[in-house]
């Protein structure tokens, strides 16, 4: 009896530890997956199983693994399965990572099924996410999934003669004579501004334009007042703006005040900076079929494409949208970047939600692209 | 007892006239120019110490009482308030003013470098007249402003006068006011004083785009509008560069291009297939409105 409780104590464990040598014979780590159930089965029973094995080989990147999860009905090869994974061209894509993913069943029969799949990612400019639908079907006894050719732009061979505008700079000299050297500042304006409140927080937005004849870098800041005058917070437009305006070009900007209302805010003071920089008027993006639709989540979007009009690339797109209501007034600006590059000729889906609340009084809107190239500031 | 209060008094009054007879003094000039030599004279006997205390100098030397001391050319360069303090038993000191020279350079400010074409005050310049130490002069002197500007319908070298006044000085400063030009190009503006000139340019722009019109025509890919040469109202042709956004509108949705204008004309290519209504805007300003037919 005097043994009894430490001999159990030792069976218990011993039990407790070999069990443990055979659960983890089956189940995979699970490290640095914040999303999804991302338990790696070696066999996909369930189409679940198949879209959850696939999907963890490729967030640790295990790429030969995870394109044995893609069925041979597919077609693709494995090169083309991993670019459509890492991006090519200097997207925003190959700087992403599939941080985590939330599957959900669509449909399914014995032999197929359908999956929607909320995929997270992390990126340079924040987090991405993305819905994805995928086609499962069942091979033998395994699950896998039918991967989607990626469609890359067939564009033909040609020259673009390229005759774009360009500005550069010039510094003055040191020993010139004091006041002879000056240029002015670009003279921008703000041509409309709104604060409302939103679900995050009091929202500052707008539209601002150059008025002068050379290119302007602009960042709008707003401080919100209260009643006694006393500054409760400033913000600035960050990345929701494109900073380089050329010409009479109009940019919509948002200031996000996040966690704060406007009940306490009695002024909103705006402050424009522009300075002079070097620019280009090339490439020219135009923003093609544009349409305000409900998505496959029930949510309101603006979406449309982008086509690249020149013969450069641009690697990261950037779309801001501003909606208006019957008045012409700003009601809100929305922004989303495309993660896959712009190349010459060829275009690239794009869609910016609209908050629930808004869409119902969004008249019309405008679209402006920002863009990012590689090698050019 | 009066008596003595009497001896006493005298005693003390030949005292004092003793005292005053041999005590030193010294006289600062009216008035000094800056870079030029004055004196300053003493008076007494006897052994004394100078010094001088001003905005660019503060100097010490040994003087003589009853002689002046010269100031030299560099001890007062700078225009402003000096004292001067003469100690031999006691000191005493004397207070001058030191003004500029006559003016050798202009320091001219114009603004703005860029300036649209037909706007009201939209050119301003300021002048500072300083003296060859680099004093503002704060004597009042006559600055002579003149604007002049390339006329676009004569001879290329040939420059119009837009502007010419004559300004006098307050405490060293003269300036003006005026409206821009009507025509795009470069803007000369010139202050004057005497022999001295100071030159500065404007850069004069067309004003905003006056009648944008657009007009449009279905090409095999999609539907090319363009312009037609757009200026503004007093008929300068629009820089280069300036974005023109171009609005398709049909069924398919909408489609736009914000077009940079090359030589005079924007043009963009819009891919759409259906009916379509085309307008154009640049900055605030809007254009005409044009329908095109669906493709056939």
């Amino acid at each position: 009896m005097k043994y009894a409780v430490p001999i159990i104590l030792v069976a218990v464990t011993a039990a407790v530890m070999v069990l443990g040598l055979f659960v983890t014979g089956q189940a995979g780590v699970t490290l640095g997956i914040t999303k999804g159930s991302a338990l790696h089965t070696a066999k996909a029973s369930t189409p679940d199983q198949a879209m959850t094995n696939l999907l963890v080989d490729v967030q640790r990147r295990n790429w030969d693994r995870a394109f044995a999860n893609v069925s041979t009905s597919s077609g693709v090869t494995e090169q083309a399965f991993i670019q459509d994974w890492i991006g090519s061209n200097g997207s925003l894509r190959s700087f992403s990572s599939l941080e985590g993913f939330d599957p959900r069943p669509l449909h399914a029969t014995n032999d197929e099924a359908q999956m929607r799949v909320r995929l997270h990612f992390s990126t340079p400019v924040g987090p991405l996410e993305d819905v994805r639908d995928f086609h499962l079907i069942r091979e033998g006894d395994v699950w896998k999934t039918v991967w989607p050719k990626l469609q890359m732009p067939s564009v033909p061979a040609e020259v673009i003669p390229v005759t774009y505008l360009r500005w550069d700079l010039v510094t003055a000299t040191a020993d010139g004579e004091w006041g002879s050297g000056n240029v002015d500042a670009p003279h921008v304006r703000i041509i409309s501004m709104n604060a409302v409140d939103s679900a995050e927080g009091a929202v500052v937005m707008g539209e601002v334009t150059n008025e002068d004849t050379v290119p302007a870098f602009v960042t709008v800041n707003a401080t919100l007042v209260d009643a006694a005058g006393n500054p409760i917070d400033d913000e600035s437009s960050f990345d929701k703006i494109a900073h380089v305006l050329l010409p009479k070009q109009v940019t919509p900007y948002r200031i996000d005040f996040p966690n704060l209302n406007l009940k306490n805010v009695k002024n909103v003071r705006m402050d424009v900076k522009a300075t002079l920089v070097p620019a280009s008027a090339d490439p020219v993006v135009g923003v093609m079929n544009q349409e305000i639709d409900t998505d496959t989540q029930g949510k309101s979007v603006l979406h449309g494409e982008l086509l690249n009009q020149s013969g450069q690339t641009v690697n990261i797109p950037h779309v801001i949208a501003s909606f208006y209501d019957n008045n012409g007034k700003v009601v809100w600006v929305s922004d989303g970047y495309v993660d896959r590059a712009l190349l010459p000729q060829s275009s690239q889906p794009f869609a910016v939600e609209i908050p629930k609340n808004i869409a119902a009084t969004v008249h019309s809107f405008h679209v402006v692209v920002n863009q990012f190239s590689i090698g050019k500031s | 007892m009066s008596r003595l209060s009497r001896i006493i008094a005298v005693a003390t009054l030949a005292a004092a006239c003793a005292a005053l007879c041999s005590a030193q003094d010294l006289r600062a000039p009216q008035s000094a120019i800056a870079g030029e030599e004055t004196a300053i004279s003493t008076t007494g006997s006897g052994k004394a110490t100078f010094y001088l205390v001003g905005p660019g100098v503060s100097r010490k030397n040994d003087a003589t009482l009853g002689e002046d001391v010269h100031l030299a050319a560099q001890d007062i360069r700078t225009a402003g308030y000096y004292v001067a303090i003469l100690c031999s038993d006691t000191c005493h000191s004397a207070g001058f003013y030191v003004n500029a020279a006559k003016p050798t350079s202009l320091t001219f400010l114009v603004h703005p470098s860029r300036v649209p074409v037909a706007q009201s005050d939209a050119v301003s310049g300021v002048a500072f007249a300083f003296d060859q130490f680099h004093n503002l002069v704060l004597a009042p002197v006559n600055v002579n402003f003149q604007l002049t500007a390339k006329d676009k319908d004569k001879d290329k070298d040939k420059a119009s006068p837009l502007f010419s006044r004559s300004v006098r000085t307050q405490n060293g400063v003269a300036w003006f006011r005026t409206p821009s030009g009507k025509s795009a190009g470069p803007l000369q503006v010139t202050a004057a004083l005497d022999d001295v000139t100071a030159r500065r340019a404007v850069q004069q722009v067309a004003s905003e785009p006056c009648n944008l019109r657009i007009t449009g025509q279905r090409t095999k890919t999609g539907i090319l509008v363009q312009t037609e040469p757009v200026h503004d109202c007093a008929g300068n042709v629009l820089s280069d560069g300036t974005i023109v956004t171009f609005t398709a509108t049909g069924p398919q949705g909408k489609d736009t291009v914000d077009a940079p204008i090359k030589q005079g004309v924007a043009r963009a290519q819009m891919d759409s297939s259906g009916p379509a209504v085309i307008s154009a805007a640049s900055g605030v300003v809007m254009g005409n409105e044009i329908h095109v037919e669906a493709q056939r």
